[in-house]
């Protein structure tokens, strides 16, 4: 279809502004640009119905089943998205008093209390705009304690072979080095491998638990202690809190720190790529490090403090208010039944779509049954059949269905990993494990449509390896 | 108690069964006792109404001014209702990061388009996808300039400080020296900026307008960090930019910004985009997600995420950043309230900025006490004197329902966009003169 530049047509364009009623400003010619930028002009009808298009053209959770592991990929309430544009919120000025803004800071206060108590920390930050922004955040902290302790040695950040990129790219922006530990046979951490990997120069572990593999690491305990022992600090990266939000916590499992996706377990929505929210937690030792500000309440009053010793600031404000605004909202809709019970409804689903499927596609360590998600390895497929991961995948789009995550973790060979979340029913498990079913037989009987696919998406598969060679990132004007 | 969850009690019951299970405790059996937990102490579930009740209460509590005169890092405009409209579309609003190229060609088109815009904003040849806001563009710029032998940064202390603030932070966390460009006049001080290269910084830092809102002498700073060898990263209102020579066009290596004038609402500081752009040697130096065009197995244009070698799913701990999923929503945003101002439409609201801006500064230069604290040009912000308190003098005009400038450093920072019209600002003077007539009153 064509770009917002190939529908510019030169005079047309709304007027959503009156001209300036003031006397114009006047500025030195060699402070002007030479010529205005070539922005689309475009009617208002023209811009609506290229967007209108564009939505066409995109999957969201509202167009089908989403099972994108690691990703929950969760419905999100309507009602967040409408109290989260109230003008009380969306009309607030970051820097307008303090007084003038109650509400707002009584919002970052009740989503810190809510989320403390959920993940067994004594306080929280909602500051970092993303996960990933999160676990730098929380890796600071880290290392903020080592330093006030004048532990210089500890600049070695543990982090399993099966965990998301995110995790070592962090810990190398935090100024750690990397020492990848390997997984046991079951996909958790492997104890001997963790325990000759600990010593006087580890600052610290990052763990998802459950793990990638959609496993609670029934070792947990010993994990954080053996790190403990250590002289290291424990972090939780919060990928997968939705398994277990209130049935288990990261504190109470032995982390010293969390950080949470607002947009995965707390139903705030993804898109397209943000905005998110990564909100970091810790109990009270790691309190006075967090980033500044951050909100107290005393007779009745909220007020922005900075704790004493702050590491400073990740982002400017206080972080993205408005996804903060929809997560409130929806722990305050479910509450203290409802957040267990959408953990356990996400893990049953997964159960029950695995439970499907687990006699005809490998599943990966997980046959006792997996937590909120579950990993499918298609080597024996491949092997059989020629038809890879990515093949399945794509049959999967002429269906209407979003692809579980393909390669990942990295640890499973043709990996598709598979997150149904809590919000479908049992019809769409039902036809999703019929279609994967389907599929499997394909690729016995007719292995070339799932090499070919997809055949009924807007396009076919995109010449990728192209694009990184010959990079074309901006549009090439005529003129 | 609200649910999302579809499956009735029966439902439930049922898949439980075809699991061999009798119970949802049964599901966290890998679960050891001692890390388990029964009961949260979380309020009581809510239905919607009730829940919306409780929100709409905390968002009454705080006060919306229709009046506004305050920038200094967030900006209030005029937004385009067509452009709330298309950007709460459901297929935007949920989908996840464009992986799957086939069935989000609206979300990857979309930021090509935005990229497309931000190069001809800036004046650049390619631009990511947007990072988390304009303080994170800041820092992660200076890491785009680090080499093994040359590393560091000279940033201007005429910057905003919470840029500087979140440079600071990144930049100690990854051991890269981290130096303040002193300021003169409220602008960077051109005899220090020549004593300062002389370290020899990868990097030199610069916001225009700065933090006090005067345009900075940018084109003797370009070129004197390019004659010592250093990149130089110029920080732009993207607004200002209807108007205003373009980064591009003083020869600046990268270009960023905060994002969130172009179309997002201040939300309280958030979510908003930093914006990235640079020129076509640092390209595959860019972090975050990139879109680029290529042809699909049909033969047909397309749009896919692109130069992903660099990125942390690939490398790992190798990655020039750790930045993955952050602001695609506020960057289509941003593209689509470029696409509906169209060039006049911006130009526009930068001259109306400018101009309500000067003629607020005037009116004020008529008060005894309200001078403008530099005469070096401005865009849409500016410093005065203040006569009385200027804490004082807020809080009046704030119970008159006008936010006014921040107080900084003994004086105000004024801000007009093209919200601040001529009665609006007449109406702001008037209610400064009657707050000095009260206190001198006094």
């Amino acid at each position: 279809m064509k770009l917002l530049f190939e529908r510019s047509r030169p005079g047309r364009g709304m007027e959503y502004l009156p001209p300036c009623d003031t006397p114009a400003a006047d500025f030195a010619p060699d402070a002007l640009r030479a010529a205005p930028p070539r922005l689309p002009e475009l009617s208002e009808v023209d811009l609506d119905r290229h967007y209108t298009e564009l939505a066409r053209q995109t999957h969201g959770v509202n167009d089908g089943f989403y099972p994108l592991g690691s990703c929950t990929m969760k419905y999100n309430p309507r009602v967040n998205e409408a109290l989260a544009a109230l003008p009380g919120f969306a009309e607030l000025h970051p820097l307008q008093p303090a007084g003038t803004a109650q509400g707002a800071l009584e919002v970052l206060y009740r989503a810190e209390k809510l989320l403390c108590e959920i993940t067994g920390m004594a306080g929280m930050t909602m500051q970092p705009a993303a996960g990933a922004h999160g676990e730098y955040t929380g890796l600071l902290l880290i290392r903020r304690y080592h330093q006030s302790r004048g532990d210089a040695a500890r600049t070695k950040i543990l982090v399993p072979d099966s965990a998301h990129g995110t995790n070592p790219a962090s810990a190398a922006m935090a100024g750690f080095t990397v020492v990848a530990v390997p997984s046991n046979a079951r996909g958790g951490v492997d104890l001997d491998a963790l325990r000759a990997a600990a010593g006087p120069d580890t600052a610290g572990l990052m763990l998802t638990n459950p793990n990638t593999l959609g496993l609670f690491d029934p070792n947990i305990l010993e994990i954080t202690r053996i790190v403990h022992e250590a002289g290291g600090l424990c972090y939780y990266d919060g990928a997968n809190l939705n398994a277990i939000m209130g049935h288990a916590r990261p504190g109470d499992m032995g982390f010293d720190c969390v950080h949470l996706n607002l947009h995965k377990t707390f139903s705030t929505p993804h898109g397209g790529g943000g905005p998110g929210s990564g909100p970091v937690g810790c109990k009270a030792f790691l309190e006075q490090f967090l980033p500044a500000p951050r909100v107290r309440c005393a007779d009745g009053a909220y007020r922005f403090f900075t704790p004493e010793h702050s590491l400073g600031r990740v982002r400017s404000f206080y972080g993205n208010f408005a996804v903060v605004v929809r997560a409130l909202a929806y722990m305050l809709a479910l509450g203290r039944q409802g957040i267990p019970e959408a953990a356990e409804n996400a893990v049953l689903n997964a159960n029950y779509l695995m439970h499907r499927l687990a006699g005809t596609y490998d599943m990966a360590c997980c046959e006792a049954g997996c937590m909120h998600e579950f990993v499918m390895d298609l080597s024996r497929l491949k092997a059989e059949t020629g038809v890879t991961a990515m093949d399945v995948a794509k049959r999967l789009l002429d269906f209407g269905i979003h692809p579980p995550t393909m390669y990942f973790p990295l640890i499973v060979h043709e990996a598709l990993m598979a997150e149904p979340t809590e919000t479908e029913s049992r019809e769409t498990l039902d036809a999703a494990a019929d279609l994967f079913l389907q599929i499997w037989d394909e690729a016995h009987t007719d292995p070339e449509i799932l090499h070919t696919a997809p055949h009924n998406t807007p396009i076919g598969r995109p010449d990728e390896v192209s694009a990184a060679r010959r990079p074309v990132v901006r549009y090439a004007f005529e003129s | 108690m609200a649910s999302y969850v579809p499956s009735a009690p029966a439902e439930r019951r049922a898949m439980l069964e075809t699991l061999g299970l009798h119970s949802m405790a049964d599901l966290y059996r890998a679960v050891p006792p001692a890390a388990r937990v029964t009961t949260l102490d979380l309020p009581a579930g809510k239905s919607e109404l009730e829940a919306a009740e409780e929100i709409g209460a905390m968002a009454g509590k705080n006060t919306v001014f229709g009046s506004v005169f305050r920038g200094a890092g967030a900006y209030k405009h005029y937004i385009p209702a067509v452009v709330k409209a298309i950007t709460g579309s459901e297929s935007f609003v949920t989908a996840y990061t464009p992986y799957q190229a086939e069935i989000s060609q609206g979300v990857l088109q979309s930021i090509f388009e935005y990229q497309t815009q931000i190069c001809e904003l800036t004046g650049m040849d390619a631009a990511n996808a947007s990072v988390y806001d304009g303080a994170t563009a800041a820092a992660e710029a200076v890491f785009m300039c680090q080499e093994r032998r040359h590393t560091g940064v000279l940033a201007a202390a005429t910057a905003a400080p919470q840029v500087l603030e979140v440079m600071r932070t990144y930049c100690e966390s990854r051991g890269v020296p981290f130096a303040l460009l002193p300021a003169k006049d409220y602008a960077v001080d051109p005899a220090a900026l020549e004593e300062l290269l002389k370290a020899g910084p990868a990097c030199v830092f610069v916001q225009s307008p700065n933090y006090y809102g005067v345009l900075e002498d940018v084109q003797p700073i370009v070129d004197a960090a390019h004659a010592a060898g250093a990149r130089a990263i110029l920080s732009v209102n993207p607004i200002s930019l209807g108007l205003l020579k373009t980064p591009g066009e003083y020869g600046a290596d990268i270009a960023v910004g905060e994002g969130q004038p172009l179309g997002l609402p201040m939300s309280f500081g958030g979510p908003y985009l930093g914006f990235m752009a640079c020129k076509q040697p640092l390209m595959r130096k860019l972090p975050g997600r990139i879109v680029g065009q290529t042809t699909d197995s049909r033969g047909s244009r397309c749009f896919v995420l692109t130069l992903q070698a660099r990125e942390q799913h690939i490398r790992r701990e190798k990655a020039s950043s750790n930045i993955c999923s952050n602001e695609a929503l506020c960057a289509m945003t941003a593209s689509v309230y470029l696409a509906a101002m169209g060039p006049g439409g911006l130009r526009r609201a930068a001259e109306s900025c400018a101009g309500h801006a000067h003629y607020l500064a005037a009116e004020l230069g008529k008060l005894p006490g309200f001078g403008l604290k530099t005469g070096k040009p401005f865009f849409h912000e500016f410093l005065t004197g203040c006569p009385v308190d200027p804490e004082l003098l807020c809080r009046k005009l704030e119970a008159r329902g006008i936010l006014p400038g921040l107080p900084v450093e003994g004086g105000i920072l004024w801000c007009c966009t093209e919200l601040n019209r001529k009665p609006q600002i007449d109406a702001l003077i008037a209610a400064i003169r009657e707050v000095l007539q009260d206190e001198t009153a006094v």
